[in-house]
């Protein structure tokens, strides 16, 4: 009886309509944009292009919010303010190297990308590695890697968004997990890219406000910028310095997020995607803008919603659960659920993205190119590739749904390697089929293998070289392997230049 | 073997703008990373006690985090409205696969 008040603290959440009604409202939301999108796509004209690409008529708003929707995960709502926690202002400044990932990624694949992918109807990453390599061992090391480096991501995905939907309702795991992962499947296979791009934008301001209210909330409740900095000092010095506890962000560790977190980011299949999916010119000028203020946004209000977070509730061992527990102590419960799907909108719009280009690979890459190529081409066939779309979409997110229950080992190790093992397979091999004539197949195939490879390598037995995160000499690995074996070998033939560089 | 001289290869003159654009974004990358790197370890290596502070914050943070976040944003801006070209991205009418015609 005596802990009975402590109880019910613990418990206003537990189911409170007030937390849970505005999550349930943002839904339907997204559920109404789904169908919209279902009925675009039931007039169109080209099924495909369509369904995975959303006919290319993204603008400037919807292109800058799916961006920056697509490439904020789990990790910047929950991990990295749970290590700015512990690191202080430090973090903040390791957090803010992506502020250029908008005008980076867009910029550097750039308007050439927008122009060859139309000239070739390009859908898929793979399409353009396709025409540009001419190689079945490309592609498919492409598409594989891309499957098997997805599906680990999206599993963990889904298992920090469950996580954080049980620590804020007080619904269990199992229940976040099915109304969460049952919402994102059924979107995203009813609206395909269309619906992705649009709920990304929703999302996208979903986080803008969420963000916005809970700093606000943490500098009224710490009595103002002045006072909480001084109140971190006097915790530990250290976590008002770019240095952090322990020296612990040395130099070398944090120069090397420059390559991992911004300019390695143009190499991210699914955000690359997007960079050929925009309307016009204008779309993308506005994109840039408008994606590297919000990204810069959510980055330093996140984080510094961490960092503040210590002076507030000084005493969590588990950087993890700074957040949520900021949710409950700082904002009122409607604010709260509004709060929570900012971070719920960020998982929801990265495993949205992953899960329309997996499927696109698996129908455009592999099946059309490869297994049963004549099919799409006659008329009579385009319903069996809709329902080939549909159905591999549906059941690529089962399979993720399912193995989020109880994860395997192996899908949680392999998500160890998904973000940087995406950069080595994917970042040379875009950018110098972009800009170098001399580039072919057997560069293409050596890099991507043996980046791939020596990444794996270099995590497990290496971790970190000389003080610097092992994507560096990973991306060097990959770039020379790529250097070497296209010098060595034939030159790509005449037609492939003519579409990469021709008139 | 080379079978492509430049002479004879037609550059489609969108390229030439797109490229140079994509030379710009990774300037403004560069610039940002110097400020970024000159602001925060140029003021933040000093001692705590020596540190100064603008608007509650330590001058160090200020400036690479938060001022840099605002100028290079206004920087993306001025990029795209006096560097950026507006041009259209379609293929040419009945150019089915951008490819040239007497091919």
């Amino acid at each position: 009886m005596r802990s009975q008040p402590e109880m019910e603290r613990e418990e206003w959440t537990m189911t409170d309509y007030r937390v849970v009604a505005p999550l349930f409202i943002y839904l339907a939301l997204v559920y109404l944009m789904a169908f919209y999108s279902n009925r675009v796509l039931s007039r169109t004209g080209n099924f495909l292009e369509e369904y995975f690409i959303g006919s290319r008529g993204m603008g400037g708003f919807v292109l800058a919010m799916t961006l920056v929707a697509t490439y904020t995960s789990a990790s910047s709502f929950v991990g990295g303010p749970g290590v700015a926690y512990k690191m202080g202002l430090g973090w903040i400044l390791l957090a803010m190297i992506q502020l250029p990932a908008a005008w980076l990624t867009l910029g550097v694949l750039g308007k050439k990308f927008a122009i060859v992918a139309r000239r070739i109807n390009a859908v898929t990453i793979n399409d353009i590695l396709h025409e540009r390599y001419r190689s079945r061992a490309v592609v498919i090391f492409g598409s594989l890697s891309l499957l098997v480096f997805f599906i680990a991501a999206m599993v963990a995905q889904f298992i920090g968004g469950a996580r954080l939907f049980e620590g804020v309702t007080g619904l269990s795991y199992n229940t976040g997990l099915i109304i969460f992962a049952v919402t994102v499947i059924i979107y995203t296979t009813i609206g395909g890219f269309r619906a992705v791009a649009l709920t990304d934008a929703v999302q996208g301001c979903v986080m803008m406000v969420g963000t916005f209210a809970l700093l606000l909330g943490i500098i009224k409740i710490g009595g103002g910028v002045s006072n909480i900095v001084t109140d971190l000092k006097a915790i530990d010095p250290a976590l008002v310095t770019p240095f952090g506890p322990k020296d612990f962000i040395s130099r070398p560790f944090i120069l090397s997020f420059w390559i991992l977190v911004c300019f390695g980011v143009i190499g991210l299949p699914h955000t690359a995607v997007r960079c050929f999916g925009y309307r016009d010119s204008r779309s993308m000028h506005m994109a840039i803008v408008l994606g590297t203020v919000v990204v810069g946004f959510l980055m330093l209000g996140m984080h510094l919603c961490g960092a503040f977070g210590r002076a507030i509730i000084p005493d969590l061992t588990v950087g993890d659960r700074i957040m949520p527990a900021l949710i409950l102590k700082v904002l009122p419960p409607y604010m709260a659920g509004v709060f929570l799907a900012g971070p719920l909108a960020a998982i929801m719009s990265t495993i949205d993205s992953q899960l329309i280009l997996a499927s696109a690979t698996i129908v455009k890459d592999l099946y059309l190119n490869y297994i049963n190529p004549g099919a799409g081409k006659k008329g009579n066939e385009t319903s069996r590739i809709h329902r080939l779309s549909f159905w591999t979409t549906a059941i690529v997110g089962i399979i993720v749904f399912a193995a989020s229950f109880n994860p395997p080992d192996l899908i949680v190790w392999i998500n160890l390697f998904a973000f940087g093992g995406m950069q080595a397979a994917f970042l040379w091999p875009l950018v110098l089929g972009l800009y170098w004539k001399g580039a072919n197949a057997a560069g293409a195939l050596a890099s991507m293998t043996g980046g791939v490879a020596s990444y794996f390598y270099l995590v497990i037995y290496v971790k970190r070289l000389w003080g610097m995160h092992v994507i560096v000499p990973t991306l060097l690995i990959a770039l020379v392997l790529f250097l070497i074996f296209s010098i060595a070998t034939e030159e790509p033939e005449d037609d492939v230049i003519r579409i990469f560089w021709g008139e | 073997m080379m079978r492509i001289r430049k002479g004879i290869l037609l550059q489609d003159p969108r390229f030439a703008i797109a490229n140079r654009e994509a030379l710009y974004t990774l300037v403004l990358a560069f610039l940002y990373f110097a400020w970024w790197y000159l602001t925060a370890y140029g003021l933040g290596s000093s001692p705590v006690e020596e540190y100064s502070y603008i608007a509650g914050f330590p001058s160090w943070f200020f400036l690479s985090c938060i001022a840099g976040f605002i100028v290079f944003s206004i920087l993306a801006l001025l990029m795209v409205v006096f560097l950026f070209r507006d041009m259209p991205l379609e293929k040419p009418a009945g150019d089915g696969k951008g490819r040239m015609d007497h091919d």
